[in-house]
């Protein structure tokens, strides 16, 4: 009894192992990584896939609504686009670990860089080195260099760097002090609290307005910031970080912790802010990265794999392993 | 509002179905949670009872005299005032210090061997007896150095019993609390609300003083609470460093520094020395006493309750998680 129950689990193991069996020969082996020049023309490849990329739609899951899901709005004209920053040969490593691995990619104001790829990808460590926060993470060690407009971030005082190289997480994460006070924090100097709170009326204004809070909030400035909404902490958030007017806004997974309708309306202000700031935004919702973004860099494994215009990522990429992607196959 | 199925098994006859020896172990648990309840109820109602009876509003603000008639002998005004003002004392240097420490463990920490010693150190003052801190401390502050915070006996010698020796002692008491709850509230926050200042182009000192501190203020409070309960009711250190007097007796000219380097008493040795094993043997006014400190603490309880619910890091927890 007992034995015929073992032999029917062993079958039934025997059925599930096979599963991934088939997946594989589908697929095949991982293709080989080959290091990619952000600036060449693109070659494609691969072609879409028949039916499986509807640009931007995920294929896991549910199906893209209507015709796919539309950008939010236009590339800007190449006049307005104006480089801010640009890694050269960038490489991470945490202890012997590498978790990005020689990338070079330009950020530009007037764009929306979206940074997507499966977890471990390297891609939030990316991000999280172009204001140099990796530096906080014990271990962490860089290669490589960054420019901000021209400048190597290390000769630049890491306190001014980070003014100027803004960034928003995950987690909305306001301060426990007044929403008011939250957006002053980041105008004033170091811990200081001046100046005063009637001289920066206007610029913590200013701020809210830019992330498309200050209607919902000007009759309770004063009120603890821990009480607004999720997407009203996130975009309180926003403004903290454009209180210092950057150069660049660095996002990481901003949405992820939000409902659908204050998905959108970030999403609406990172498409409007992107005139005024370089935006860098690292996502794994992949239709929020058509949405969103403009240019659109795919890593895997700490390689930079493609990189390219939104819409060529999406719907005709160079790369195998990019067609697997967005096409839902892992990730 | 939740109502129960006729046909759904309660909880008493799941438990009839169980092993005999389970059933007395959860019989046990029963019975040492209600005498818990019983031991802390019996207490307070038979304090309430006893104390209550000889508590009149009187007692609260005539001086105490050492008087055989006990018509005569006054109330406890000096030792609640010792009371009130060696607990204030005492936090008012407890809470900077183990602020202080529980941020660099926190934050700092570096060199790991110094933040170990750090840690045992405190555990170490956490676990030494009062009685021990206090002679200790009268060892110390009987140094010439410290001849300031007390005053000079007959003689010349340094006595090294006041308010100031008595509630530095005090605050070691206090300070183990307030590093544990401090640390507690600091580790409960996340490391991304940390970046998020750094990110802001904050150092690291401008994000403990605006950002961090803030965070924990009722963490602190609460530690702080606890600590204050703590001296309000230590007697040994009353003993040894106070000089346990019936009254409060200045020394040196200046007003209000003339108490603080004098020596005094507490509620605490106050019902020691009124209870049938002192000297007063007065055991009414020692209930009444006992009474008051009794509140005193239940109020500290209490407003430790009062403070962890106004914590503002709460909400944000509940979102990020």
């Amino acid at each position: 009894m007992g034995k015929s129950r073992e032999k029917q689990k062993e079958a039934a193991v025997n059925e599930e192992t096979r599963v991934p069996e088939v997946a594989t020969a589908t697929f095949g082996p991982p293709p080989p990584i080959r290091r990619i020049v952000v600036e060449d023309e693109p070659t494609i490849v691969a072609p879409p896939p028949p039916g499986a990329v509807p640009p931007g739609a995920q294929a896991n899951g549910a199906p893209a609504p209507g015709q796919g899901i539309g950008r939010l709005a236009s590339a800007l004209p190449p006049s307005e686009v104006i480089e801010r920053m640009r890694t050269d040969e960038l490489r991470l490593f945490y202890g012997d670990n590498e978790a990005v691995k020689g990338v070079s990619i330009p950020v530009r104001r007037g764009e929306v860089l979206a940074l997507i790829g499966p977890s471990g990808c390297g891609k939030t460590t990316l991000l999280r080195s172009l204001n140099r926060l990796t530096e906080l993470t014990p271990g962490a060690r860089r290669e490589g260099q960054i420019f901000l407009d021209g400048q190597d971030i290390d000769q630049i005082e890491v306190t001014q760097l980070r003014r100027r190289v803004s960034m928003v997480f995950q987690q909305p994460n306001p301060f426990p002090m007044s929403v008011f006070d939250n957006v002053a924090y980041a105008l004033r100097e170091g811990a200081s609290r001046k100046p005063r709170k009637a001289a920066l009326q206007e610029p913590v204004a200013e701020a809210l307005t830019r992330a498309g809070l200050y209607g919902e909030v000007q009759e309770n400035l004063g009120h603890p910031a821990l009480r607004l909404s999720g997407g009203q902490q996130q975009r309180l958030c926003i403004a903290r970080a454009l209180a210092a007017d950057p150069e660049v806004l660095l996002l990481d997974e901003p949405c992820s912790a939000l409902d659908p309708k204050s998905t959108a309306t970030i999403e609406e202000l990172i498409v409007r802010l992107r005139e005024e700031v370089a935006i860098v935004i690292v996502t794994h919702n992949l239709q929020q990265a058509h949405r969103v973004a403009d240019k659109v860099a795919f890593m895997y494994l700490g390689d930079l794999v493609e990189y390219g215009d939104t819409e060529q990522v999406f719907g005709s990429p160079r790369e195998e392993r990019t067609v697997e992607y967005v096409s839902g196959a892992f990730g | 509002m939740t109502s129960t199925p006729a046909n759904k098994t309660s909880a008493v006859e799941s438990s009839r179905t169980w092993p005999l020896v389970d059933r007395i172990m959860l019989a046990l648990c029963w019975i040492a949670g209600i005498t818990a309840c019983v031991i802390a109820f019996a207490i307070i109602a038979y304090m309430a009872y006893r104390g209550i009876q000889y508590l009149r509003p009187g007692l609260l603000i005539d001086r105490p005299n050492a008087d055989f008639d006990q018509s005569k002998s006054g109330g406890f005004f000096d030792p609640l005032l010792g009371t009130i003002i060696l607990t204030i004392m005492g936090t008012i240097i407890a809470v900077p210090v183990a602020v202080a420490t529980a941020v660099w463990l926190t934050e700092y920490g570096r060199p790991f061997f110094l933040a170990r010693a750090v840690e045992s150190a405190v555990e170490m003052i956490a676990g030494t007896p009062s009685i021990v801190l206090a002679i200790f401390g009268l060892i110390l502050f009987q140094n010439e150095i410290f001849a300031i915070l007390s005053f000079r006996a007959e003689g010349g010698s340094v006595f090294g019993r006041s308010f100031f020796t008595a509630a530095a002692m005090m605050s070691l008491i206090a300070l183990p609390l307030i590093v544990g709850s401090t640390r507690e509230g600091l580790n409960a926050i996340p490391g991304h609300v940390r970046e998020a200042s750094y990110a802001l182009g904050k150092s690291k000192w401008a994000t403990i003083q605006r950002v961090l501190i803030p965070s924990v203020r009722p963490s602190i409070g609460t530690g702080t609470v606890l600590g204050m309960g703590r001296i309000a009711g230590d007697t040994a250190i009353v003993v040894v460093l106070l000089g346990a007097s019936l009254q409060l007796q200045g020394y040196g000219s200046v007003p209000g520094l003339d108490i603080l380097r004098g020596t005094g008493g507490t509620l605490t040795t106050y019902v020691f020395s009124n209870s049938p094993a002192g000297e007063g043997n007065a055991p009414q006014k020692a209930y009444a006493a006992a009474v008051v400190l009794l509140a005193i603490a239940i109020g500290l309880n209490l407003m430790v309750d009062w403070v962890a619910r106004r914590d503002p890091m709460q909400k944000a927890r509940a979102v990020g998680a």
